[in-house]
């Protein structure tokens, strides 16, 4: 499957998991977010933390 | 004093406390400018006439049976429409939000400010939940630029942009999640206060991102936003992102000048993309404070990156049913976003949370031999209302995402910065004053001596 069917299959796998309805004209749009967020995360996810990194929030009880 | 709208914040406080016109005259001037400049910018969505004239004439009979007046006294000032407002529904630029009941309580800066003297005139226009840096909105129209009105204001608190700009107001509050306090600020040219995260209560207002949501003021001049920001500091428990932290006021600092300031100029990430404008405005405040040391902030456009991702994962969270029940009525702009939001996976949001500790410390570590830092709040001025794409470093980009790529890696990170406006022609364009977490004050005392010199200044637009 080419990438841009793998992210039309992602797009309506996750509205419908998600109970999200989702119009065909609304589509491109949709996917050109989707693609950006994951070309970013992308960035996020390529820079190497260890174990032991904490997220920012942290949690008191 | 009365007439035009341009009098700052300052002035207005002083002349009525000394009686030399009461806060009512004020209003009704404030009111008069609004009718009849707020059609050609639609910086408002609602007046509250009424409300502001009972506060103005119980402020006059203070005044008159010798009590003291506070140190905003008869300062006429509106609130982004994400702020809780007595009697109103918070709309937060949207359709949807109209729908709900009237807030009950204002919101908490709001409540400060009017106990500091301040009187409020109403809400202002902004991009639909805030997910914008246009100030465009499907719903409300676009809130239009004072110095063309043919351009945007910048979002997503483009009325408090338009409304200070415009001289319809001293006074504005507005929010900023990834910078959208100090865009409106720069397309704008005003200046504006993005305070340090966690220092300005968020309670009562529509959220965004709380990760990452700011309140802060927008005036015409540095001491105007020391004031407000003194008057509404205070731990608030009824925000969980709230410091407990004493109240720092940053007024009494303001006149001390930049020496023994160490103050350098965010190179690489900060200067690409940036458009000649740009580059001319940062150049020049770097000059005026002869500023030739240049400093790199570590993964800057990873720290971007990583707020994008966590915008728009949490706003979708927050969005979530009505993005399922309401689709229809959300701005075609912002629903897409939201919907795509919702799709991204929760090991990439945490990765970025991660990330962001790690950049926190890595920035953190160079204010031990900074105390300022100066970078572009915009790539550019103020595009057309519309347009959609722009070039930025040489290939097209859509200008909605991509205004903000400045201004996002300070944010996420919570550092209090001060937008200031260079006057260039025909459009100004603002350079962010950058400081370490709760060092407001250094970043004010920056801005006032900049504006001492001559060096920033908030333009006059032209008046039809």
């Amino acid at each position: 499957m080419s990438k841009d069917g793998l992210t039309e299959t992602w797009i309506s796998a996750s509205a419908a998991l998600l109970g999200l309805p989702i119009e065909s004209a609304w589509l491109p749009s949709i996917r050109a977010n989707v693609e950006v967020t994951f070309r970013l995360g992308q960035l996020v996810d390529d820079f190497p933390l260890p174990d032991e990194a904490e997220p920012a929030p942290v949690f008191e009880a | 004093m009365a007439g035009t709208g341009f009098a700052k914040g300052h002035e207005i406080a002083a002349a009525v406390a000394r009686g030399e016109v009461g806060a009512r005259d004020v209003v009704e001037d404030a009111l008069a400018v609004i009718k009849s400049r707020d059609r050609a910018l639609n910086a408002f969505t609602d007046v509250t006439a009424e409300r502001a004239r009972v506060r103005a004439d119980a402020l006059d009979s203070d005044r008159a049976a010798g009590k003291p007046v506070g140190p905003l006294a008869g300062v006429p000032f509106a609130v982004k429409n994400l702020f809780d407002v007595a009697g109103l529904s918070t709309r937060a630029g949207s359709k949807i939000n109209r729908d709900l009941p009237p807030a009950r309580h204002d919101q908490p800066l709001i409540e400060k400010l009017e106990a500091a003297g301040a009187i409020l005139v109403g809400a202002l226009n902004m991009g639909e939940y805030a997910y914008d840096f246009t100030g465009e909105n499907a719903h409300d129209g676009a809130s239009r630029n004072p110095h063309d009105v043919t351009r945007m204001s910048g979002g997503s608190s483009g009325g408090s942009g338009s409304a200070v700009a415009g001289g319809l107001v001293p006074l504005a509050l507005g929010s900023d999640t990834n910078g959208s306090i100090r865009v409106p600020s720069s397309f704008c040219g005003i200046f504006g206060l993005k305070p340090t995260y966690g220092r300005l209560s968020r309670a009562r207002s529509f959220p965004f991102v709380d990760s990452l949501d700011h309140l802060g003021p927008f005036a015409r001049c540095t001491r105007d936003l020391a004031l407000s920001y003194d008057a509404m500091q205070g731990h608030d428990p009824a925000d969980a992102g709230s410091a407990k932290r004493p109240v720092e006021p940053s007024l009494p600092h303001l006149a001390r000048g930049i020496d023994r300031l160490r103050i350098a100029v965010a190179g690489g990430y900060f200067r690409k993309g940036a458009f000649p404008e740009a580059i001319q405005a940062i150049e020049h405040v770097a000059r005026a404070l002869n500023v030739s040391r240049e400093i790199q902030l570590p993964e800057a456009q990873r720290a971007r990156a990583a707020a994008y991702v966590i915008t728009t994962t949490e706003g979708a969270a927050l969005h979530l049913d009505r993005l399922r029940q309401r689709a229809h009525d959300f701005d075609p702009a912002t629903r897409d976003r939201l919907i795509a939001g919702a799709m991204i996976p929760s090991s990439l949001v945490m990765k970025a949370q991660k990330f962001r500790r790690w950049y926190r410390e890595q920035v953190l570590a160079l204010f031990a031999d900074v105390d300022v830092i100066l970078a572009p709040a915009t790539p550019c001025v103020a595009p057309a209302i519309g347009q959609e794409t722009f070039m930025l470093d040489g290939v097209e980009m859509p200008v909605r995402p991509n205004i903000g790529i400045y201004t996002q890696p300070i944010s996420f990170i919570g550092l209090p910065v001060v937008a200031v406006p260079v006057p260039l022609k025909p459009l100004p364009i603002g350079v962010q004053i950058i400081a370490a977490p709760w060092r407001e004050d250094i970043a004010l005392r920056v801005a006032q001596y900049l504006e001492d010199m001559g060096a920033v200044v908030a333009p006059r637009p032209p008046l039809n």
